[in-house]
């Protein structure tokens, strides 16, 4: 099947250190697939194991239904977008895109032809005779773009390729990529350590973490329903509470802190009376004062304020808990340390982690 | 912020060294070319031409050309043999071993190189070491002292390390990166090689091959010992007009037209050379 990419089981080990610890995924034709995590999690090992520079110690690659090993990275159907895009600073702009073809052994009439057509596809039409030392760092992303998707790969594999970017164009990039991986319909497999660059663009993310992927999923459900401690920390749940189940009645879990903090949660069936949990709350999902948002209702005191223009962060200690609360910019008013205030929460934005 | 005046300052040093090192000498070599030998070999100060018309005779034409080809040759086996020595040591070698092996490629140097040139006589003279071992086989005895041949092989032999270590700069600098992009774009190791590794080192070949072609055009103590003195080089002509013939004005013509001959050798590949003086 053109496109798919099996990986199962691979392990890799660099002397003592296990950088993939049996990883199993399966990638569709045509998908947008991200592995995210931090930096030392696997996931550009995994990537350059499916490019070819490594070999896995144990398991088994394939790419479009063929076992790629032993295979030498040039003969494999994959190209790769590098993190700081590795241009032949002595090939023009063209040179670049056209290495790949006469590789090949096109004919220079064909291998024009797609250059520029390739080059019209990242919008750098009639910059083929610059050289890379004269392109801006946006320009050089695209020009490495196009020389890995001038070849028609049945995988393209990109290595962080936003992030040498600064963030503005980083963000316009995020969006020209996944329009061009919907036109070419090729399989993106991207590595990113970048949650948000994940969530724009990504059908589906496996987040990784010491060699494992922790939680695989479509990207709406990652986002809106984490796994573990881990993947809800990586992905921006800001409050992350220890607590103790007391008790759990009609379909509500009653957890209490250490401290002695009290609230509910929506019971998904995973909470057992006298065992401790690991909860996270999204901040947006956490009122203060007004109506009262769901179950919950706790009152606090106003600790600290970080203002993030789009938004403030406000910390508000309850108890021993000291939660994370979001305030649009426009719902923002005046408030003073040290205020007393009540925060409220509905039971189904506590979600139960596991631990990693 | 630095002041034009600061700037001649600081580059004053040099301008001196150059100045008494090199200006100096060439012009008072220019002069003597241009000047008469005494019988006893002094310099007349009289003007004449005659030692250039004389340097221009087909067989010291000849030597010169010869010259030419030793160069030549030496700088393309050192280019052949330390190649892949660099790419080796820049790019193979675990980092933990590199320095050793750098200075394993430096050691010669704590020998002079005429002591070492003695020790190529004990190896390849008719009852040397490498004859011996042959005989021991049952080889007959091959003349391997005292030809083209030994004195070719002692130039590569001192001036390898020349060749080595501008590569090993330019090759241990590489980013790997590039190498891989190269077969991720399905270049075969071979094309690799010569679409990207050795286009990418090029500065550092235009040095090392500058660095060999030099001193092996003026060479003289490769042919005096293995040569025997036998196969005249421009080196050992020039040395000899000096030494032996004691004839200074000669001498000194002959070395200016080989410093006219690097000078325009030097504007010849003056485009590979910025490269490699930028990298």
């Amino acid at each position: 099947m053109r496109g798919a990419v099996s990986i199962d089981s691979v392990r890799k080990t660099y002397g003592d250190v296990v950088a993939l610890d049996h990883v199993s995924l399966e990638v569709q034709p045509g998908e947008f697939m991200t592995l995210l995590g931090p930096s030392g999690c696997g996931k550009t090992t995994l990537l350059r194991l499916l490019a070819g520079f490594e070999a896995p110690d144990e398991g088994r690659l394939l790419i479009s239904g063929r076992d790629v090993a032993g295979l030498p990275p040039y003969e494999r159907p994959v190209n790769t977008v590098f993190q700081h895009y590795a241009l032949f600073p002595h090939r023009t702009v063209a040179g670049n895109v056209a290495f790949g073809l006469e590789a090949r052994g096109l004919s220079p009439a064909v291998t024009a032809e797609k250059v520029a057509r390739a080059l019209d596809t990242v919008r750098l039409t009639g910059l083929g005779e610059r050289r890379i030392d004269q392109l801006s760092g946006g320009q050089k992303q695209r020009v490495a773009l196009a020389r890995a998707v001038v070849l028609e790969p049945d995988v393209l594999l990109l290595d962080e390729p936003m992030a040498a970017l600064d963030p503005k164009l980083r963000k316009e990039m995020r969006v020209e990529v996944k329009n061009l991986q919907e036109r070419l319909r090729t399989t993106f497999l991207f590595v990113t350590h970048d949650q948000e660059e994940a969530l724009v663009m990504a059908d589906r993310i496996a987040v990784m973490s010491h060699g494992r992927i922790e939680q695989l999923e479509r990207t709406e459900a990652l986002y809106e329903r984490p796994r573990t401690r881990f993947v809800a920390d990586f992905l921006g749940v800001r409050n992350l509470i220890d607590a103790t189940v007391t008790a759990v009645d009609a379909g509500l879990a009653t957890l209490r802190t250490r401290g002695g903090l009290v609230f509910r949660a929506a019971d998904d069936g995973g909470y057992r009376p006298g065992a401790g949990v690991v909860v996270g709350i999204r901040s947006e999902r956490v009122h203060m004062n007004g109506t009262p948002a769901g179950e919950n209702t706790l009152p606090g005191t106003l600790d600290d304020e970080i203002y993030l223009g789009d938004r403030t962060d406000w910390r508000v200690r309850a108890g021993d808990v000291v939660f994370t609360v979001a305030e649009a910019a426009a719902q923002v008013r005046d408030r003073r340390r040290g205020e007393p205030v009540t925060i409220s929460f509905p039971a189904a934005a506590v979600l139960r982690l596991e631990e990693s | 912020m630095r002041t034009r005046r600061q700037a001649v300052l600081l580059i004053l040093p040099c301008l001196a060294v150059l100045a008494g090192l090199f200006v100096l000498p060439q012009a008072l070599m220019l002069a003597a070319s241009l000047w008469q030998r005494s019988p006893y070999g002094g310099l007349v100060r009289e003007w004449t031409v005659a030692n250039y018309a004389r340097a221009v005779d087909p067989l010291y034409v000849w030597i010169l050309v010869r010259s030419f080809s030793l160069a030549f040759s030496t700088t393309l086996l050192c280019l052949v043999v330390g190649w892949p020595v660099a790419y080796w040591l820049g790019l193979r070698v675990a980092p933990r071993h590199k320095n050793a092996l750098l200075v394993l490629v430096i050691l010669p140097f704590w020998t002079s190189f005429l002591v070492r040139l003695y020790a190529w006589i004990f190896l390849l003279r008719q009852e040397g070491l490498v004859n011996l071992a042959l005989g021991a086989l049952g080889i007959p005895p091959l003349p391997l002292l005292y030809n083209d041949f030994a004195v070719m092989l002692g130039q590569v032999y001192g001036e390898l390390p020349f060749m080595i270590l501008p590569l090993y700069a330019s090759i241990e600098k590489l980013d790997r990166s590039l190498l891989e992009a190269a077969a991720d774009l399905g270049a075969t190791p071979v094309r690799r090689l010569f679409r990207v590794t050795l286009p990418l080192t090029e500065p550092g070949i235009a040095a090392g091959c500058l660095l060999v072609f030099i001193p092996s055009l003026g060479a003289f103590l490769a042919p005096d010992l293995l040569g025997g003195g036998r196969t005249a080089y421009i080196g050992n002509l020039v040395q000899s007009q000096f030494a032996v013939a004691r004839d200074m004005p000669f001498g000194s013509a002959l070395s200016f037209l080989l410093t006219l001959a690097v000078l325009a050798l030097l504007w010849v590949f003056r485009r590979p050379l910025r490269a490699a003086s930028e990298a």
